[in-house]
Protein backbone atom coordinates (compact mmCIF):
# COMPACT_ATOMS: atom_id res chain seq x y z
CA UNK A 1 0.00 0.00 0.00
CA UNK A 2 2.62 2.40 0.68
CA UNK A 3 4.82 1.76 -2.48
CA UNK A 4 1.60 2.34 -4.24
CA UNK A 5 1.05 6.01 -2.80
CA UNK A 6 4.74 6.37 -3.48
CA UNK A 7 4.26 5.67 -7.31
CA UNK A 8 1.04 7.68 -7.55
CA UNK A 9 3.43 10.63 -5.95
CA UNK A 10 5.83 10.02 -8.24
CA UNK A 11 4.12 9.98 -11.27
CA UNK A 12 1.86 12.86 -10.14
CA UNK A 13 4.54 15.20 -9.09
CA UNK A 14 6.20 14.72 -12.69
CA UNK A 15 3.46 15.12 -14.76
CA UNK A 16 2.42 18.76 -12.76
CA UNK A 17 6.22 19.51 -13.38
CA UNK A 18 5.84 18.25 -16.98
CA UNK A 19 2.61 20.33 -17.61
CA UNK A 20 4.69 23.11 -16.30
CA UNK A 21 7.74 22.92 -18.32
CA UNK A 22 5.60 22.27 -21.69
CA UNK A 23 4.63 25.52 -21.10
CA UNK A 24 7.64 27.01 -21.27
CA UNK A 25 8.76 24.72 -23.85
CA UNK A 26 5.65 25.14 -26.17
CA UNK A 27 6.16 29.11 -26.51
CA UNK A 28 9.86 29.03 -27.02
CA UNK A 29 8.95 26.50 -29.85
CA UNK A 30 6.39 28.44 -31.48
CA UNK A 31 8.52 31.59 -31.13
CA UNK A 32 11.51 29.93 -32.80
CA UNK A 33 8.99 28.71 -35.81
CA UNK A 34 7.45 31.64 -36.03
CA UNK A 35 11.90 32.94 -36.30
CA UNK A 36 12.62 30.60 -38.92
CA UNK A 37 9.72 31.50 -41.13
CA UNK A 38 9.84 35.34 -40.32
CA UNK A 39 12.96 35.76 -40.77
CA UNK A 40 13.64 34.94 -44.48
CA UNK A 41 11.95 38.56 -45.11
CA UNK A 42 14.68 40.25 -44.41
CA UNK A 43 16.32 38.71 -47.05
CA UNK A 44 13.78 39.09 -49.42
CA UNK A 45 12.04 42.19 -48.76
CA UNK A 46 14.20 45.27 -48.12
CA UNK A 47 14.17 46.94 -45.51
CA UNK A 48 12.40 50.29 -46.79
CA UNK A 49 9.48 48.17 -48.35
CA UNK A 50 8.64 46.83 -45.68
CA UNK A 51 8.32 50.11 -43.80
CA UNK A 52 6.09 51.71 -46.76
CA UNK A 53 2.60 52.87 -46.56
CA UNK A 54 1.61 49.69 -49.68
CA UNK A 55 0.30 46.56 -48.46
CA UNK A 56 -0.94 45.04 -52.12
CA UNK A 57 1.24 41.19 -51.63
CA UNK A 58 0.05 40.07 -54.83
CA UNK A 59 1.98 42.61 -56.71
CA UNK A 60 4.67 42.68 -54.21
CA UNK A 61 4.20 45.32 -51.70
CA UNK A 62 4.43 44.50 -48.71
CA UNK A 63 4.23 47.89 -46.07
CA UNK A 64 3.18 46.40 -42.86
CA UNK A 65 2.99 50.04 -41.35
CA UNK A 66 -0.69 50.28 -42.51
CA UNK A 67 -1.27 47.09 -40.73
CA UNK A 68 0.50 47.29 -37.53
CA UNK A 69 -1.55 50.90 -37.38
CA UNK A 70 -4.50 49.13 -38.14
CA UNK A 71 -4.06 46.37 -34.87
CA UNK A 72 -2.91 49.22 -32.53
CA UNK A 73 -6.00 51.93 -32.94
CA UNK A 74 -8.42 49.10 -32.58
CA UNK A 75 -6.92 47.86 -29.66
CA UNK A 76 -6.38 51.10 -28.18
CA UNK A 77 -10.06 51.95 -28.43
CA UNK A 78 -11.12 48.41 -27.06
CA UNK A 79 -9.11 49.44 -24.14
CA UNK A 80 -10.63 52.47 -23.81
CA UNK A 81 -14.07 50.70 -23.45
CA UNK A 82 -13.37 47.14 -21.55
CA UNK A 83 -11.09 48.91 -19.28
CA UNK A 84 -13.15 51.58 -17.63
CA UNK A 85 -16.08 49.23 -17.70
CA UNK A 86 -15.10 46.57 -16.55
CA UNK A 87 -12.72 47.62 -13.53
CA UNK A 88 -16.19 49.44 -12.69
CA UNK A 89 -18.14 46.63 -13.44
CA UNK A 90 -15.68 44.44 -11.21
CA UNK A 91 -15.90 47.00 -8.29
CA UNK A 92 -19.35 46.47 -8.29
CA UNK A 93 -19.90 43.29 -8.11
CA UNK A 94 -17.20 43.20 -5.74
CA UNK A 95 -18.04 45.88 -3.24
CA UNK A 96 -21.49 47.53 -3.81
CA UNK A 97 -23.52 44.66 -4.94
CA UNK A 98 -25.60 42.77 -2.85
CA UNK A 99 -24.87 39.19 -2.18
CA UNK A 100 -28.07 37.82 -4.41
CA UNK A 101 -27.38 40.51 -7.39
CA UNK A 102 -23.49 39.67 -6.93
CA UNK A 103 -24.58 35.89 -7.30
CA UNK A 104 -26.61 36.54 -10.84
CA UNK A 105 -24.05 39.05 -12.19
CA UNK A 106 -21.23 36.87 -12.10
CA UNK A 107 -22.47 34.15 -13.80
CA UNK A 108 -24.01 36.26 -16.53
CA UNK A 109 -20.75 38.32 -16.94
CA UNK A 110 -19.09 34.66 -17.38
CA UNK A 111 -21.90 33.31 -20.14
CA UNK A 112 -21.12 37.04 -21.97
CA UNK A 113 -17.35 35.54 -22.67
CA UNK A 114 -18.57 32.61 -23.72
CA UNK A 115 -19.77 33.73 -26.63
CA UNK A 116 -18.51 32.42 -29.62
CA UNK A 117 -16.65 35.63 -31.64
CA UNK A 118 -17.93 34.63 -34.99
CA UNK A 119 -21.27 35.34 -33.17
CA UNK A 120 -20.61 38.31 -32.35
CA UNK A 121 -19.04 39.05 -35.60
CA UNK A 122 -22.46 38.77 -37.15
CA UNK A 123 -23.90 40.78 -34.88
CA UNK A 124 -21.70 43.91 -35.75
CA UNK A 125 -22.17 43.37 -39.77
CA UNK A 126 -26.09 43.55 -39.03
CA UNK A 127 -26.55 46.05 -36.43
CA UNK A 128 -23.78 47.80 -34.83
CA UNK A 129 -22.32 48.90 -38.67
CA UNK A 130 -25.53 50.13 -40.28
CA UNK A 131 -26.40 52.37 -37.45
CA UNK A 132 -22.27 53.69 -36.79
CA UNK A 133 -23.14 54.62 -40.39
CA UNK A 134 -26.46 56.51 -39.85
CA UNK A 135 -25.59 57.61 -36.65
CA UNK A 136 -22.44 59.36 -37.04
CA UNK A 137 -23.17 59.77 -41.11
CA UNK A 138 -19.80 57.89 -42.40
CA UNK A 139 -19.56 56.92 -45.74
CA UNK A 140 -19.38 53.04 -44.36
CA UNK A 141 -20.35 51.63 -41.19
CA UNK A 142 -17.11 49.00 -41.69
CA UNK A 143 -14.64 51.31 -39.42
CA UNK A 144 -12.20 50.73 -36.46
CA UNK A 145 -14.74 52.76 -34.48
CA UNK A 146 -16.63 49.48 -35.31
CA UNK A 147 -13.79 47.26 -34.06
CA UNK A 148 -13.37 48.93 -31.11
CA UNK A 149 -16.45 48.15 -29.89
CA UNK A 150 -16.95 44.92 -30.69
CA UNK A 151 -13.51 43.76 -28.90
CA UNK A 152 -14.06 46.39 -26.11
CA UNK A 153 -17.25 43.68 -25.55
CA UNK A 154 -15.40 41.23 -25.97
CA UNK A 155 -12.91 41.65 -23.68
CA UNK A 156 -15.29 42.76 -21.08
CA UNK A 157 -15.64 39.90 -19.26
CA UNK A 158 -12.22 38.80 -18.98
CA UNK A 159 -11.40 42.18 -17.29
CA UNK A 160 -14.32 41.80 -15.07
CA UNK A 161 -14.27 37.97 -14.42
CA UNK A 162 -10.48 38.24 -13.12
CA UNK A 163 -10.15 41.80 -11.80
CA UNK A 164 -13.81 40.48 -9.44
CA UNK A 165 -11.49 37.67 -8.40
CA UNK A 166 -8.55 40.01 -7.31
CA UNK A 167 -11.01 42.18 -5.25
CA UNK A 168 -12.13 39.32 -4.17
CA UNK A 169 -8.75 37.82 -2.36
CA UNK A 170 -8.51 41.74 -0.59
CA UNK A 171 -8.61 41.01 2.85
CA UNK A 172 -11.78 42.07 4.85
CA UNK A 173 -9.55 43.29 7.50
CA UNK A 174 -8.13 45.92 4.98
CA UNK A 175 -11.38 47.46 4.61
CA UNK A 176 -13.02 47.58 7.83
CA UNK A 177 -9.52 49.61 8.89
CA UNK A 178 -10.09 52.20 6.67
CA UNK A 179 -13.60 52.36 7.49
CA UNK A 180 -12.52 52.53 11.03
CA UNK A 181 -9.71 55.63 10.23
CA UNK A 182 -13.43 57.11 8.79
CA UNK A 183 -13.11 56.57 5.33
CA UNK A 184 -15.92 56.34 3.36
CA UNK A 185 -16.68 53.90 0.72
CA UNK A 186 -15.65 55.69 -2.18
CA UNK A 187 -12.72 56.43 -0.45
CA UNK A 188 -12.21 52.51 0.69
CA UNK A 189 -12.49 51.44 -2.60
CA UNK A 190 -10.20 53.97 -4.50
CA UNK A 191 -7.67 54.25 -1.94
CA UNK A 192 -7.26 50.66 -0.53
CA UNK A 193 -8.99 47.67 -1.94
CA UNK A 194 -8.11 48.44 -5.64
CA UNK A 195 -3.99 49.55 -5.19
CA UNK A 196 -4.18 46.48 -2.78
CA UNK A 197 -5.61 44.33 -6.09
CA UNK A 198 -3.11 45.83 -7.99
CA UNK A 199 -1.06 42.98 -9.78
CA UNK A 200 -4.55 41.01 -9.91
CA UNK A 201 -6.29 44.40 -11.57
CA UNK A 202 -3.36 45.07 -14.23
CA UNK A 203 -3.38 41.27 -14.94
CA UNK A 204 -7.03 41.68 -16.03
CA UNK A 205 -6.48 44.76 -18.05
CA UNK A 206 -3.25 42.95 -20.20
CA UNK A 207 -5.27 39.55 -20.70
CA UNK A 208 -8.70 41.85 -22.08
CA UNK A 209 -5.53 43.66 -24.18
CA UNK A 210 -4.35 40.47 -25.04
CA UNK A 211 -7.77 39.31 -25.84
CA UNK A 212 -8.47 42.37 -28.24
CA UNK A 213 -5.31 42.04 -30.13
CA UNK A 214 -5.19 38.91 -31.14
CA UNK A 215 -8.95 38.98 -32.08
CA UNK A 216 -9.22 37.71 -35.27
CA UNK A 217 -12.68 36.73 -36.87
CA UNK A 218 -14.78 40.02 -35.86
CA UNK A 219 -12.34 42.44 -36.86
CA UNK A 220 -11.99 40.27 -40.27
CA UNK A 221 -15.73 41.05 -40.50
CA UNK A 222 -16.29 44.45 -39.13
CA UNK A 223 -13.45 46.92 -40.21
CA UNK A 224 -13.24 46.55 -43.90
CA UNK A 225 -9.75 45.09 -44.12
CA UNK A 226 -8.75 48.63 -46.12
CA UNK A 227 -4.73 48.66 -45.51
CA UNK A 228 -5.12 52.68 -44.79
CA UNK A 229 -2.30 54.41 -42.70
CA UNK A 230 -4.25 54.88 -39.18
CA UNK A 231 -1.79 56.80 -37.10
CA UNK A 232 -4.60 59.69 -36.87
CA UNK A 233 -7.14 60.15 -33.81
CA UNK A 234 -9.75 60.43 -36.97
CA UNK A 235 -8.47 57.37 -38.15
CA UNK A 236 -11.13 55.45 -35.70
CA UNK A 237 -13.68 56.31 -38.17
CA UNK A 238 -11.74 54.41 -41.03
CA UNK A 239 -11.66 51.14 -42.42
CA UNK A 240 -8.32 49.98 -40.80
CA UNK A 241 -6.95 46.80 -41.34
CA UNK A 242 -5.26 44.23 -38.67
CA UNK A 243 -2.28 42.40 -38.43
CA UNK A 244 -4.58 39.33 -37.40
CA UNK A 245 -7.38 39.67 -40.27
CA UNK A 246 -4.31 39.80 -42.94
CA UNK A 247 -2.59 36.77 -41.89
CA UNK A 248 -6.32 35.04 -41.14
CA UNK A 249 -7.15 35.67 -44.95
CA UNK A 250 -3.96 35.72 -46.82
CA UNK A 251 -2.79 32.41 -45.58
CA UNK A 252 -5.10 30.32 -46.46
CA UNK A 253 -4.07 30.89 -50.35
CA UNK A 254 -0.15 31.39 -49.89
CA UNK A 255 2.25 28.98 -51.26
CA UNK A 256 4.36 27.23 -49.22
CA UNK A 257 7.80 29.07 -48.56
CA UNK A 258 6.92 32.18 -50.93
CA UNK A 259 8.16 35.60 -50.19
CA UNK A 260 4.09 36.62 -49.28
CA UNK A 261 4.17 33.09 -46.84
CA UNK A 262 7.28 34.72 -44.93
CA UNK A 263 5.93 38.30 -44.99
CA UNK A 264 2.76 36.70 -43.45
CA UNK A 265 4.69 34.85 -40.86
CA UNK A 266 7.21 38.12 -40.17
CA UNK A 267 3.55 39.81 -39.09
CA UNK A 268 2.91 36.90 -36.78
CA UNK A 269 6.74 38.05 -35.39
CA UNK A 270 5.83 41.55 -34.89
CA UNK A 271 2.05 40.77 -33.13
CA UNK A 272 4.31 37.82 -31.18
CA UNK A 273 6.66 40.77 -29.70
CA UNK A 274 3.52 43.50 -29.57
CA UNK A 275 2.10 40.83 -26.88
CA UNK A 276 5.29 40.09 -25.61
CA UNK A 277 6.26 44.00 -24.54
CA UNK A 278 2.56 44.28 -23.40
CA UNK A 279 3.36 41.38 -20.71
CA UNK A 280 6.83 42.46 -19.80
CA UNK A 281 5.58 46.14 -19.28
CA UNK A 282 3.17 45.12 -17.32
CA UNK A 283 4.62 42.33 -15.11
CA UNK A 284 7.70 45.00 -14.65
CA UNK A 285 4.72 47.31 -13.40
CA UNK A 286 3.52 44.63 -11.03
CA UNK A 287 7.13 44.02 -9.73
CA UNK A 288 8.18 47.13 -9.09
CA UNK A 289 5.00 48.00 -6.77
CA UNK A 290 5.40 44.94 -5.04
CA UNK A 291 9.00 45.51 -4.12
CA UNK A 292 8.01 48.94 -3.06
CA UNK A 293 5.25 47.58 -0.82
CA UNK A 294 7.73 45.75 0.89
CA UNK A 295 10.24 48.68 1.56
CA UNK A 296 7.03 50.02 2.82
CA UNK A 297 6.40 47.33 5.35
CA UNK A 298 9.84 46.73 6.54
CA UNK B 1 0.46 -1.46 -10.95
CA UNK B 2 -3.43 -1.33 -12.42
CA UNK B 3 -2.26 2.28 -13.53
CA UNK B 4 0.56 0.93 -15.29
CA UNK B 5 -1.34 -1.50 -17.03
CA UNK B 6 -3.59 1.09 -18.43
CA UNK B 7 -0.93 3.58 -19.55
CA UNK B 8 0.82 0.38 -21.39
CA UNK B 9 -2.29 -0.20 -23.01
CA UNK B 10 -3.12 3.46 -23.99
CA UNK B 11 0.74 3.74 -25.56
CA UNK B 12 -0.30 0.44 -27.26
CA UNK B 13 -3.33 2.12 -29.28
CA UNK B 14 -2.20 4.80 -29.69
CA UNK B 15 0.66 3.15 -31.65
CA UNK B 16 -1.85 0.70 -34.05
CA UNK B 17 -4.11 3.93 -34.15
CA UNK B 18 -0.95 5.97 -35.62
CA UNK B 19 0.24 2.99 -37.83
CA UNK B 20 -3.46 2.40 -39.29
CA UNK B 21 -3.50 5.85 -40.31
CA UNK B 22 -0.53 5.45 -42.61
CA UNK B 23 -0.95 2.45 -43.76
CA UNK B 24 -4.83 3.17 -44.96
CA UNK B 25 -3.29 6.26 -46.81
CA UNK B 26 -1.03 3.78 -48.60
CA UNK B 27 -3.46 1.15 -49.96
CA UNK B 28 -6.19 3.99 -51.30
CA UNK B 29 -3.28 5.07 -53.82
CA UNK B 30 -2.68 1.62 -54.86
CA UNK B 31 -6.30 0.30 -55.84
CA UNK B 32 -6.36 3.20 -57.84
CA UNK B 33 -4.28 1.46 -60.83
CA UNK B 34 -7.47 -1.10 -61.65
CA UNK B 35 -10.03 1.44 -62.75
CA UNK B 36 -9.88 4.99 -64.78
CA UNK B 37 -7.65 7.76 -63.45
CA UNK B 38 -8.62 11.07 -64.45
CA UNK B 39 -6.08 14.01 -63.10
CA UNK B 40 -7.04 17.57 -63.17
CA UNK B 41 -4.86 20.10 -62.01
CA UNK B 42 -5.36 24.12 -62.78
CA UNK B 43 -6.41 27.83 -62.41
CA UNK B 44 -7.67 28.27 -58.82
CA UNK B 45 -10.83 29.64 -60.13
CA UNK B 46 -12.10 26.60 -61.35
CA UNK B 47 -11.10 24.06 -58.85
CA UNK B 48 -14.44 24.59 -56.86
CA UNK B 49 -16.37 24.07 -60.27
CA UNK B 50 -14.07 20.90 -61.39
CA UNK B 51 -14.41 19.47 -58.00
CA UNK B 52 -18.63 19.34 -57.77
CA UNK B 53 -18.01 17.81 -61.60
CA UNK B 54 -15.64 15.32 -60.21
CA UNK B 55 -17.67 14.59 -57.27
CA UNK B 56 -20.82 14.45 -59.43
CA UNK B 57 -19.57 12.41 -61.81
CA UNK B 58 -17.95 9.60 -59.59
CA UNK B 59 -21.54 8.97 -58.39
CA UNK B 60 -22.55 8.26 -61.40
CA UNK B 61 -20.24 6.05 -62.00
CA UNK B 62 -18.10 4.78 -59.62
CA UNK B 63 -15.54 2.89 -61.47
CA UNK B 64 -14.17 6.07 -62.69
CA UNK B 65 -11.73 8.44 -60.08
CA UNK B 66 -11.11 12.06 -60.81
CA UNK B 67 -8.45 13.73 -59.25
CA UNK B 68 -8.52 17.42 -58.96
CA UNK B 69 -6.11 19.92 -57.99
CA UNK B 70 -5.69 24.06 -58.18
CA UNK B 71 -2.15 25.75 -58.87
CA UNK B 72 -3.23 28.46 -60.90
CA UNK B 73 -3.85 27.94 -64.87
CA UNK B 74 -0.20 28.46 -66.16
CA UNK B 75 0.44 25.34 -63.45
CA UNK B 76 -2.19 23.03 -65.27
CA UNK B 77 -1.22 23.92 -68.17
CA UNK B 78 2.49 23.24 -68.10
CA UNK B 79 1.19 19.59 -66.23
CA UNK B 80 -0.63 18.92 -69.04
CA UNK B 81 2.22 19.42 -71.65
CA UNK B 82 3.86 17.49 -69.63
CA UNK B 83 1.72 14.62 -69.60
CA UNK B 84 1.48 14.49 -65.77
CA UNK B 85 -2.26 15.15 -65.89
CA UNK B 86 -4.82 14.17 -68.22
CA UNK B 87 -7.25 17.30 -68.04
CA UNK B 88 -5.98 20.80 -67.36
CA UNK B 89 -8.30 24.02 -66.14
CA UNK B 90 -7.41 27.55 -67.18
CA UNK B 91 -9.05 30.34 -66.70
CA UNK B 92 -7.69 32.51 -70.07
CA UNK B 93 -6.52 30.29 -72.89
CA UNK B 94 -3.56 28.93 -73.70
CA UNK B 95 -0.71 31.64 -74.81
CA UNK B 96 1.27 31.72 -77.85
CA UNK B 97 3.93 30.31 -75.66
CA UNK B 98 2.31 27.07 -74.82
CA UNK B 99 1.65 26.29 -77.81
CA UNK B 100 5.27 26.93 -79.45
CA UNK B 101 5.82 24.31 -76.50
CA UNK B 102 3.21 22.42 -77.45
CA UNK B 103 4.51 21.87 -80.95
CA UNK B 104 7.93 21.40 -80.03
CA UNK B 105 6.77 18.03 -78.09
CA UNK B 106 4.70 17.33 -80.85
CA UNK B 107 1.23 17.54 -78.64
CA UNK B 108 -1.83 19.17 -80.47
CA UNK B 109 -3.59 20.95 -77.78
CA UNK B 110 -7.36 20.37 -77.74
CA UNK B 111 -9.79 23.08 -76.35
CA UNK B 112 -12.92 22.93 -74.47
CA UNK B 113 -15.09 26.17 -73.43
CA UNK B 114 -16.27 24.39 -70.26
CA UNK B 115 -18.47 27.53 -69.04
CA UNK B 116 -18.56 31.28 -68.36
CA UNK B 117 -17.23 33.90 -65.82
CA UNK B 118 -19.07 37.28 -65.26
CA UNK B 119 -18.57 39.45 -62.98
CA UNK B 120 -21.59 41.64 -62.01
CA UNK B 121 -20.94 45.32 -60.41
CA UNK B 122 -23.12 46.26 -58.33
CA UNK B 123 -24.84 49.25 -56.37
CA UNK B 124 -27.53 49.82 -53.81
CA UNK B 125 -31.00 49.68 -55.42
CA UNK B 126 -31.70 53.47 -54.34
CA UNK B 127 -29.00 54.40 -55.92
CA UNK B 128 -29.39 56.54 -59.38
CA UNK B 129 -26.41 55.35 -61.67
CA UNK B 130 -27.44 52.51 -63.32
CA UNK B 131 -24.61 52.72 -65.94
CA UNK B 132 -21.11 53.03 -66.09
CA UNK B 133 -17.95 52.60 -68.78
CA UNK B 134 -14.95 50.83 -68.07
CA UNK B 135 -13.09 53.53 -67.53
CA UNK B 136 -15.35 55.03 -64.93
CA UNK B 137 -15.19 51.66 -63.19
CA UNK B 138 -11.11 52.14 -63.25
CA UNK B 139 -11.21 55.62 -62.37
CA UNK B 140 -13.43 54.83 -59.52
CA UNK B 141 -11.76 51.65 -58.27
CA UNK B 142 -8.52 53.56 -58.24
CA UNK B 143 -9.59 55.88 -56.33
CA UNK B 144 -9.99 59.04 -59.13
CA UNK B 145 -13.02 59.22 -58.79
CA UNK B 146 -14.30 59.20 -55.32
CA UNK B 147 -17.63 61.12 -55.43
CA UNK B 148 -21.13 59.69 -57.04
CA UNK B 149 -22.07 62.94 -58.12
CA UNK B 150 -19.04 62.65 -60.63
CA UNK B 151 -20.98 59.89 -62.90
CA UNK B 152 -23.99 60.92 -62.65
CA UNK B 153 -25.43 60.41 -59.18
CA UNK B 154 -25.55 61.91 -55.91
CA UNK B 155 -23.64 63.69 -54.12
CA UNK B 156 -22.24 61.19 -51.31
CA UNK B 157 -18.63 59.28 -51.15
CA UNK B 158 -17.77 56.63 -53.03
CA UNK B 159 -17.52 53.56 -50.62
CA UNK B 160 -15.39 50.54 -52.92
CA UNK B 161 -15.88 47.16 -51.59
CA UNK B 162 -13.70 43.96 -53.04
CA UNK B 163 -13.21 40.43 -52.49
CA UNK B 164 -10.00 40.13 -51.26
CA UNK B 165 -6.74 39.72 -52.74
CA UNK B 166 -6.77 35.82 -52.88
CA UNK B 167 -9.88 35.66 -54.84
CA UNK B 168 -9.48 35.03 -58.38
CA UNK B 169 -12.21 37.21 -58.76
CA UNK B 170 -9.98 40.18 -57.79
CA UNK B 171 -7.22 39.26 -59.81
CA UNK B 172 -9.49 39.08 -62.87
CA UNK B 173 -11.20 42.55 -61.79
CA UNK B 174 -7.92 44.20 -61.10
CA UNK B 175 -6.94 42.51 -64.79
CA UNK B 176 -9.77 43.13 -66.89
CA UNK B 177 -11.94 46.62 -65.19
CA UNK B 178 -8.83 48.43 -63.38
CA UNK B 179 -5.98 47.81 -66.01
CA UNK B 180 -8.63 47.45 -68.91
CA UNK B 181 -6.99 44.65 -69.99
CA UNK B 182 -3.81 45.87 -70.61
CA UNK B 183 -0.79 43.62 -69.24
CA UNK B 184 0.96 47.69 -69.28
CA UNK B 185 -1.34 49.33 -67.40
CA UNK B 186 -0.15 49.27 -63.71
CA UNK B 187 -3.29 50.56 -61.97
CA UNK B 188 -3.61 49.21 -58.49
CA UNK B 189 -7.02 49.28 -56.01
CA UNK B 190 -7.58 52.25 -53.67
CA UNK B 191 -5.73 51.38 -50.64
CA UNK B 192 -9.16 52.93 -49.15
CA UNK B 193 -10.88 50.24 -50.96
CA UNK B 194 -12.96 47.54 -48.48
CA UNK B 195 -11.40 43.66 -48.59
CA UNK B 196 -14.21 41.41 -47.88
CA UNK B 197 -13.37 37.92 -47.34
CA UNK B 198 -16.92 37.14 -49.04
CA UNK B 199 -19.39 37.63 -50.96
CA UNK B 200 -21.78 37.58 -48.03
CA UNK B 201 -20.13 40.73 -46.62
CA UNK B 202 -20.26 42.71 -49.74
CA UNK B 203 -23.70 41.75 -50.51
CA UNK B 204 -24.85 42.45 -47.17
CA UNK B 205 -22.81 46.26 -47.06
CA UNK B 206 -24.32 46.54 -50.39
CA UNK B 207 -27.76 45.77 -49.23
CA UNK B 208 -27.87 48.91 -46.92
CA UNK B 209 -25.36 51.05 -47.69
CA UNK B 210 -25.91 53.39 -50.09
CA UNK B 211 -22.86 54.97 -50.74
CA UNK B 212 -20.89 51.39 -51.88
CA UNK B 213 -19.81 50.00 -55.10
CA UNK B 214 -19.36 46.27 -55.48
CA UNK B 215 -18.53 43.28 -57.59
CA UNK B 216 -18.89 40.05 -57.59
CA UNK B 217 -19.99 36.64 -59.95
CA UNK B 218 -22.70 36.97 -61.60
CA UNK B 219 -24.47 34.32 -60.04
CA UNK B 220 -24.11 35.14 -56.72
CA UNK B 221 -25.89 38.61 -57.10
CA UNK B 222 -29.30 38.56 -55.22
CA UNK B 223 -32.57 40.09 -56.76
CA UNK B 224 -32.60 42.90 -54.17
CA UNK B 225 -29.52 44.55 -55.60
CA UNK B 226 -29.20 46.47 -58.38
CA UNK B 227 -26.62 45.86 -61.36
CA UNK B 228 -24.82 48.12 -63.32
CA UNK B 229 -24.67 48.03 -66.88
CA UNK B 230 -21.52 48.51 -68.18
CA UNK B 231 -20.20 49.63 -71.94
CA UNK B 232 -17.20 49.27 -73.22
CA UNK B 233 -15.62 52.20 -74.32
CA UNK B 234 -19.03 54.47 -73.55
CA UNK B 235 -19.73 54.37 -77.56
CA UNK B 236 -20.93 50.53 -77.84
CA UNK B 237 -24.09 49.97 -75.44
CA UNK B 238 -24.57 49.84 -71.95
CA UNK B 239 -25.18 46.36 -71.14
CA UNK B 240 -26.59 44.52 -68.18
CA UNK B 241 -24.98 41.07 -67.56
CA UNK B 242 -27.38 38.19 -67.73
CA UNK B 243 -26.62 34.80 -69.40
CA UNK B 244 -27.70 35.41 -72.95
CA UNK B 245 -25.57 38.75 -72.87
CA UNK B 246 -22.40 36.40 -71.49
CA UNK B 247 -23.15 34.00 -74.02
CA UNK B 248 -23.17 36.22 -76.94
CA UNK B 249 -20.43 38.60 -75.77
CA UNK B 250 -21.75 41.61 -75.72
CA UNK B 251 -20.94 41.98 -71.63
CA UNK B 252 -17.66 43.37 -70.97
CA UNK B 253 -16.83 42.11 -68.30
CA UNK B 254 -16.90 38.52 -69.12
CA UNK B 255 -14.48 35.30 -69.92
CA UNK B 256 -14.69 31.95 -71.32
CA UNK B 257 -13.49 29.10 -68.87
CA UNK B 258 -11.28 26.42 -70.52
CA UNK B 259 -10.28 22.60 -70.03
CA UNK B 260 -7.20 21.41 -72.46
CA UNK B 261 -6.39 17.78 -73.04
CA UNK B 262 -2.95 17.36 -74.23
CA UNK B 263 -4.08 15.56 -77.73
CA UNK B 264 -7.89 13.84 -78.86
CA UNK B 265 -8.93 12.28 -74.99
CA UNK B 266 -8.94 8.43 -74.21
CA UNK B 267 -12.26 6.99 -74.28
CA UNK B 268 -13.03 7.82 -70.02
CA UNK B 269 -11.74 11.17 -70.43
CA UNK B 270 -13.87 11.70 -73.49
CA UNK B 271 -16.79 10.78 -71.90
CA UNK B 272 -16.47 13.21 -68.80
CA UNK B 273 -16.21 16.48 -70.88
CA UNK B 274 -18.68 15.10 -73.15
CA UNK B 275 -20.96 15.28 -69.85
CA UNK B 276 -19.38 18.43 -68.38
CA UNK B 277 -21.68 19.75 -72.00
CA UNK B 278 -24.85 18.22 -70.63
CA UNK B 279 -27.44 20.52 -69.13
CA UNK B 280 -27.35 18.15 -65.47
CA UNK B 281 -23.53 19.17 -65.43
CA UNK B 282 -23.98 23.01 -66.45
CA UNK B 283 -26.57 23.50 -63.68
CA UNK B 284 -23.46 22.67 -61.22
CA UNK B 285 -21.94 25.65 -63.48
CA UNK B 286 -24.75 27.90 -62.37
CA UNK B 287 -25.09 26.86 -58.94
CA UNK B 288 -21.46 27.81 -58.62
CA UNK B 289 -22.02 31.08 -59.77
CA UNK B 290 -20.61 30.94 -62.96
CA UNK B 291 -22.73 31.24 -66.84
CA UNK B 292 -23.52 28.04 -68.21
CA UNK B 293 -22.62 27.76 -71.79
CA UNK B 294 -25.52 27.72 -74.14
CA UNK B 295 -26.45 24.22 -75.71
Amino acid sequence: MKTNTNIQEFIVTRLIKLSGYSAIVFVALIFLFLIKEGVPTFAEIPLGDLLSDRWYPIEDYFGILPLISGSLIITLGATLIAVPLGIGTAVFIAEIAPRWAREILKPLVELLGGLPSVVIGFLGILVITPSLRVLLNLPTGLTALAGSLLLGFVALPTVVSVAEDALDTVPRSYREGAWALGATRWQTIWRVTLPAAKSGVLTAIMLGIGRAIGETIIVMMVTGNAPIMAFKISSIFSPVRTMTATIAAEMGEVSNGSIHYHALFFIGMVLFIISLIVNITASAVVFRSQKRSEKVLS
Amino acid sequence: MNKRAIFIVLTLLIAVFLTSCSSSAESASETGADQAYIENKGSDTIVNLALAWAEEYQKLYPAIRISVTGGGSGTGIAAMLNGTVTIANSSRSISEDEKKQAAEKGIEPVEYIIAKDAIAVIVNPNNPVSQLTLQQLSDIYSGKINNWSEVGGEDRQIVRLSRETNSGTHVYFLETVLRLGSKENKTLFSTDTLLLPSSEGIINELRTNPNAIGYDGLGYVPKDLKMVAVSKDGVLPYVLPSINTVNDDTYAVSRDLYMYTATEPQEETKKYLEWIMTAEAQKIVADLGFVPIFK
